[in-house]
């Protein structure tokens, strides 16, 4: 008996209930996410007319869970809702119904199911210490569990700062030796949204683009989707006006914090982190860090944590000891350097002292033998 | 009492001079401005953003110097393959024996100055060109740096060229921390460097310092290349 072919995302929508007109808005809203025109809402409809649900397996590893929490608070009315409807979520620890047995059970028919098909979420790092016992769910290592999904997966989303780069864990000393998802599996199309967590909505705009054009989205240089992490934080900051005007905050508690000058000064990461904060802002667009006054902490970059102090415009030197920053470095080799110059120049005069008085001897009898000269 | 006889050697040619205090002049800008960028100063006044445009401006010349800076040193490179024996690229890599005897004998009397002996080199001394390339690697490595985080901001299809080089590194944070970092060198090295041409003025009196304005140094006979056979025939004759 042929295998029954799976519902498209508008007759499984169909069958919970939806009506058309609640179907159409659910398509433009997506293509409102995109970032797409309203032209491309017929393209949208079509997609999802046409295409199956997607099956998709979101893992939990070494994470806090912010990134779910994010993603059920997207702002936009049921967006998460639309994607959660739309995607057929077979396995998620923290959201499913199913426990146990029942779970491995719902995870194993998918992956063998729709093997090569199913689009893999990965929230969190993996530890790889010890064999990677830090990390065990249902008796098996995250190490194991993610290595054999991804091998039957379509794409692998890492979701947040700890699957893109490794995040808190990560950072020195990294006890667990806590990695990134893209340095443990290979052959399978990565998609990183990093973040502490991610924007909901760069969340939803990044599976709504798998699920509309059955395509990666386009990514820069880091992985890194470009629809949202193509500029910095600095560059669509409303503060931006006073960084080019040389306006800037020199203590949280001057006149400059005061009017909302630019926290450059203060440490602020905006200049070096690439992330969609200062247009898509958060909780439904109220407001991101640097409009409530503190400094971007770059939460979307590599190594955030290792970055610190948090408040300083340059980090700490590694191997100096807190506190040290390049400039004071600088600032004493330039001191160590005028000294070996001094040294330098006096142990010249004393060396090579004698050397330059015979010369200029030499110097004078030449003046005083022309001079003879000229006088016989 | 021996008479040290000097003949004038034109050892910097124009465009290497041109080089040189183009890239002094660059260096010094991109210093001060870049400097600044890293810490701006701390200005309290209660103005609207748009009646000034001061960080602006000083960013906007550091990155016109960049390119000033990038292209100068092209051309130095260039140079390297069409100037004369004293500006060619051999001088700066120590890849023959001679160079590293040279890099010994320098160290022993200019550095340790345990040793008086004569340096012959007229140009470059080995350890000065050897350092000259390190200098060389750093500029190379700061425009890498400097235009890989420029690319972020800039529409211009150059800057782009050097984006590669911010996920090679992590991040951008890291570059700009190198970038940061490496200014350091260039200031430590104009401090040594202009002692250094005071020093060789001072000790050997051949004209170190003006060597770069007028081109000539003055160079003891028998080390002088054209000289050195008038040299050995009045000798032979004594």
């Amino acid at each position: 008996m042929p295998a029954q072919p799976r519902p498209t995302i508008w007759e499984h929508a169909q069958s919970k209930g939806v009506s058309r007109r609640e179907f159409l808005t659910a398509c433009a809203w997506m293509t409102a996410m995109l970032g797409l025109p309203v032209s491309a809402v017929g393209q949208v409809t079509k997609a999802l007319e046409t295409k199956p649900r997607l099956p998709v397996l979101w893992f939990h590893f070494q994470e806090c869970t912010c990134c779910s929490e994010s993603f059920i608070r997207s702002s936009h009315p049921g967006v998460a809702d639309i994607i959660l409807d739309k995607i057929s979520l077979d396995y998620t620890e923290t959201l499913m119904a199913g426990s146990g047995h029942q779970a491995e059970d719902a995870l194993h028919d998918t992956m063998t199911k729709y093997k090569g098909e199913y689009l893999m979420l990965v929230e969190g790092s993996v530890p790889t210490a010890a064999g990677g016992v830090y990390c065990c769910i249902g008796g098996r290592t995250s190490l194991d569990i993610l290595q054999e999904a991804a091998a039957g997966a379509k794409a692998v989303v890492c979701w947040g700062s700890c699957a893109s780069n490794g995040c808190v864990q990560a950072a020195k000393p990294n006890p667990t030796s806590a990695t990134a998802i893209d340095k443990l599996i290979s052959g399978v199309p990565i998609i990183k949204v990093p973040g502490c967590p991610p924007i909901a909505e760069v969340m939803t705009g990044t599976i709504v683009h798998l699920l509309a054009f059955d395509r990666i989205p386009q990514l820069d240089g880091l992985g890194r989707p470009k629809a949202f992490y193509s500029r910095r934080v600095h560059d669509t900051c409303y503060r931006r006006p006073n960084y080019d005007a040389g306006l800037f905050v020199n203590s949280f508690d001057d006149e400059n914090a005061k009017r909302g000058y630019c926290l450059y000064k203060m440490g602020c990461r905006g200049p070096v982190t690439y992330n969609a904060c200062g247009v898509m802002r958060w909780n439904g667009g109220v407001s991101f860090p640097i409009q409530s006054g503190h400094p971007c902490i770059g939460c979307s970059e590599g190594n955030f944590w290792d970055n610190g102090p948090f408040y300083r415009h340059l980090p700490n030197f590694p191997g100096f000891g807190i506190e040290t920053t390049a400039d004071k470095i600088g600032l004493a080799a330039g001191a160590v350097t005028v000294a070996g110059i001094a040294a330098h120049a006096i142990s010249t005069n004393l060396r090579k002292g004698h050397l330059i008085r015979e010369e200029r001897d030499a110097s004078e009898d030449v003046r005083d033998g022309r001079a003879e000269q000229g006088g016989s | 009492m021996q008479k040290v006889t000097l003949g004038r050697v034109y050892v910097w040619e124009i465009p290497v001079r041109f080089y040189h205090w183009l890239n002094a002049f660059t260096l010094l800008v991109l210093c001060v401005t870049g400097y600044l960028i890293g810490a701006p100063l701390a200005i309290q006044k209660a103005s609207e953003a748009s009646f000034s445009y001061w960080f602006g401006e000083v960013r906007f010349i550091h990155f016109v110097f960049g390119y000033i800076f990038f292209f100068n040193f092209l051309f130095r490179i260039y140079w390297g393959f069409a100037g004369n024996r004293y500006a060619n690229w051999k001088n700066f890599i120590p890849y023959r024996k001679r160079q590293w005897k040279e890099i010994r004998q320098v160290i022993a009397v200019d550095v340790l100055q345990a040793d008086n002996q004569p340096i012959e080199t007229i140009g470059h001394n080995a350890v000065a060109g050897f350092t000259y390339f390190m200098t060389f690697l750093a500029f190379l490595f700061q425009c890498i740096t400097g235009f890989g985080m420029y690319a972020a901001m800039s529409k211009a299809w150059f800057p782009k060229l050097f984006a590669g080089i911010v996920p090679l590194m992590g991040g951008d944070f890291a570059v700009r921390q190198w970038h940061h970092v490496f200014m350091w060198f260039f200031i430590l090295f104009a401090l040594v460097h202009v002692y250094i041409v005071f020093y060789h003025d001072y000790v050997e009196g051949r004209g170190e310092i003006s060597s770069m304005a007028g081109g000539w140094k003055f160079i003891e006979k028998e080390y002088h290349p054209t000289l050195k056979e008038a040299k050995t025939d009045g000798s032979a004759k004594k």
